[in-house]
């Protein structure tokens, strides 16, 4: 955990680093789609498990969006909250359901403004969680565009038009 | 009916027609007598334009406010259904919004809600398979669309007036107007807010609000409520998730002689009302009297908020009510 918190403190590192694994993966696609996504899906699992859970934390929620806010994994919240804080966070801003834990979404807040690529994506709504991608690998998801599908009803895009900021 | 609006509710035509609206929390009973309702709702009515029923709050089981807004429309009364996230999945959330406005629901408050560690069961599985932005979106998605989440349709939507919650009071003290922002963008049409002790601090998170022209896109209600001591107040702002109380509140209980302290607390409540008041891009207070029910009606006519509006009538339901075809119910 250590080592993990240590990288934390560089959002914009972190978020390089992300910018530039998307585009591998964008150029690997072809090869990938040949193996089979289902194939590489499981190799990819236990090393994706891994290296994230060891920087972020991470839940392997299946629909990584890290990026979207601020380099912190929203599922570590005990309410996995994917919009933004709730109502109970405390005058320290620590969590309130795990006192000694600082809210996810605090964190995410100050590390989003030294994110120049993907800060602002903070603002944007996130759709309800697919439950069924749960334990899958993320990038593999990001490929297939299931990350991204989502219920029929929901809008395609949803980016709040702010009169200032 | 007019088609401008989105509900059949009072507490929407209260709000648009640009008066000081007031809502209420009814403290729901730990019993099965509905007559335990109707007194608790008594006291309210008259006072007020919407009567909140709480989910669960606190994370502490009392009767279900589904169940509390059926029995208070019934009576003519116009509640406010209020939603949380934590004992729900999508499923249900949206099957009992569909139960809700059948039995005459015009506003929904859709809440994360507190933890299941604040209450007397820490034991229970947490379910937050919605947050409360996609609660609200879901339920615009209901109104707006007909149609579920899934795309299936609808034959009659629900008509809602869709609200969200907001605390202006605890950390991330930036991000909140945008917090809110994010939630009038999924759908609130009216805000009730945290308690509201540290006037101060809400003026500079209303700067902010008008700011960002959210004043001009959603209703926002205060939350306020008395103290009966400066142990009240250490506790809520101890025991109670997201109740920011400041020094100079408490001190001001404490120096109060022991008889004159409920009085003092209903006087600062009053004070707090008066204050925000004059505040821009503020439409009305929500009063929540924890066990002291009885002072609601004093606070409400010593803040000079008395008589309430007659408009929408009285009762919730503004269209005539579809009868029984056999039993004329």
């Amino acid at each position: 955990m250590k080592f993990g918190q240590q990288l934390q403190r560089y959002p914009h590192f972190l978020e390089r680093t992300y910018q530039l694994t998307y585009h591998l993966f964008k150029k690997l696609d072809p090869l990938i789609a040949r193996i089979g996504y289902d194939r590489v899906d499981g190799w990819l699992r236990g090393p994706e498990d891994f290296a994230k859970r060891v920087v972020f934390d991470c839940h392997m929620c299946g629909q990584c969006i890290l990026h979207s806010t601020g380099m912190t994994c929203s599922m570590s919240c005990p309410k996995n909250l994917r919009n933004g804080p709730c109502g109970g966070v405390r005058a320290n801003g620590h969590c309130e359901v795990k006192p000694e834990m600082p809210c996810v979404w605090v964190q995410a807040y100050n590390r989003s403004l030294d994110m120049t690529v993907y800060g602002d994506e903070l603002l944007n709504i996130q759709p309800p969680v697919n439950r069924q991608l749960e334990g899958s690998s993320a990038w593999i998801n990001m490929l297939t565009g299931q990350d991204k599908a989502v219920p029929k009803a929901w809008p395609q895009m949803d980016i709040i038009p702010l009169a200032e900021k | 009916m007019n088609s401008e609006y989105k509900s059949d509710g009072r507490l929407e035509r209260v709000l648009r027609s640009g008066r000081f609206a007031v809502t209420a929390e009814l403290n729901p009973p730990d019993s099965a007598d509905p007559d335990e309702v109707y007194q608790a709702a008594l006291v309210l009515s008259e006072v007020c334009d919407g009567i909140n029923a709480t989910d669960g709050s606190g994370a502490h089981c009392h009767m279900s406010s589904v169940a509390i807004c059926a029995l208070l429309t019934r009576a003519g009364y116009a509640p406010i259904f209020q939603v949380s996230c934590r004992d729900r999945n999508r499923i249900a959330i949206q099957g009992d919004v569909l139960g809700a406005a059948a039995m005459g629901v015009s506003n929904v408050l859709c809440l994360t809600g507190d933890d299941v560690t604040a209450g007397d069961q820490p034991q229970a599985k947490r379910v937050f398979d919605f947050d409360s932005i996609q609660l609200l979106r879901t339920i615009k998605i209901m109104r707006d669309e007909g149609k579920f989440l899934s795309g299936r349709k609808l034959t009659t939507p629900p008509r809602l007036f869709l609200g969200a919650a907001s605390n202006p009071f605890v950390p991330p003290f930036d991000w909140r107007p945008y917090r809110l922002a994010k939630k009038i963008e999924a759908g609130a049409d009216f805000i009730q807010s945290q308690y509201c002790f540290d006037v101060p601090r809400f003026r500079q998170f209303m700067q902010k609000v008008r700011d960002l022209g959210l004043h001009e896109k959603a209703f926002f209600l205060v939350g306020v409520g008395p103290l009966r001591s400066e142990k009240t107040a250490e506790f809520m702002r101890t025991k109670v998730p997201g109740v920011h109380i400041p020094d100079a509140i408490v001190e001001r209980l404490r120096k109060t002689p022991k008889e004159k302290k409920v009085e003092e607390g209903k006087r600062i409540c009053v004070e707090i009302i008066q204050q925000v008041r004059e505040i821009e891009g503020v439409s009305g207070v929500h009063v929540m009297a924890y066990r002291q029910e009885e002072l609601v009606a004093e606070i409400i006519s010593e803040a000079g908020l008395l008589p309430r509006p007659r408009i929408g009538g009285p009762v919730n339901n503004a269209r005539p009510r579809r009868t029984h075809p056999v039993n004329g119910v």
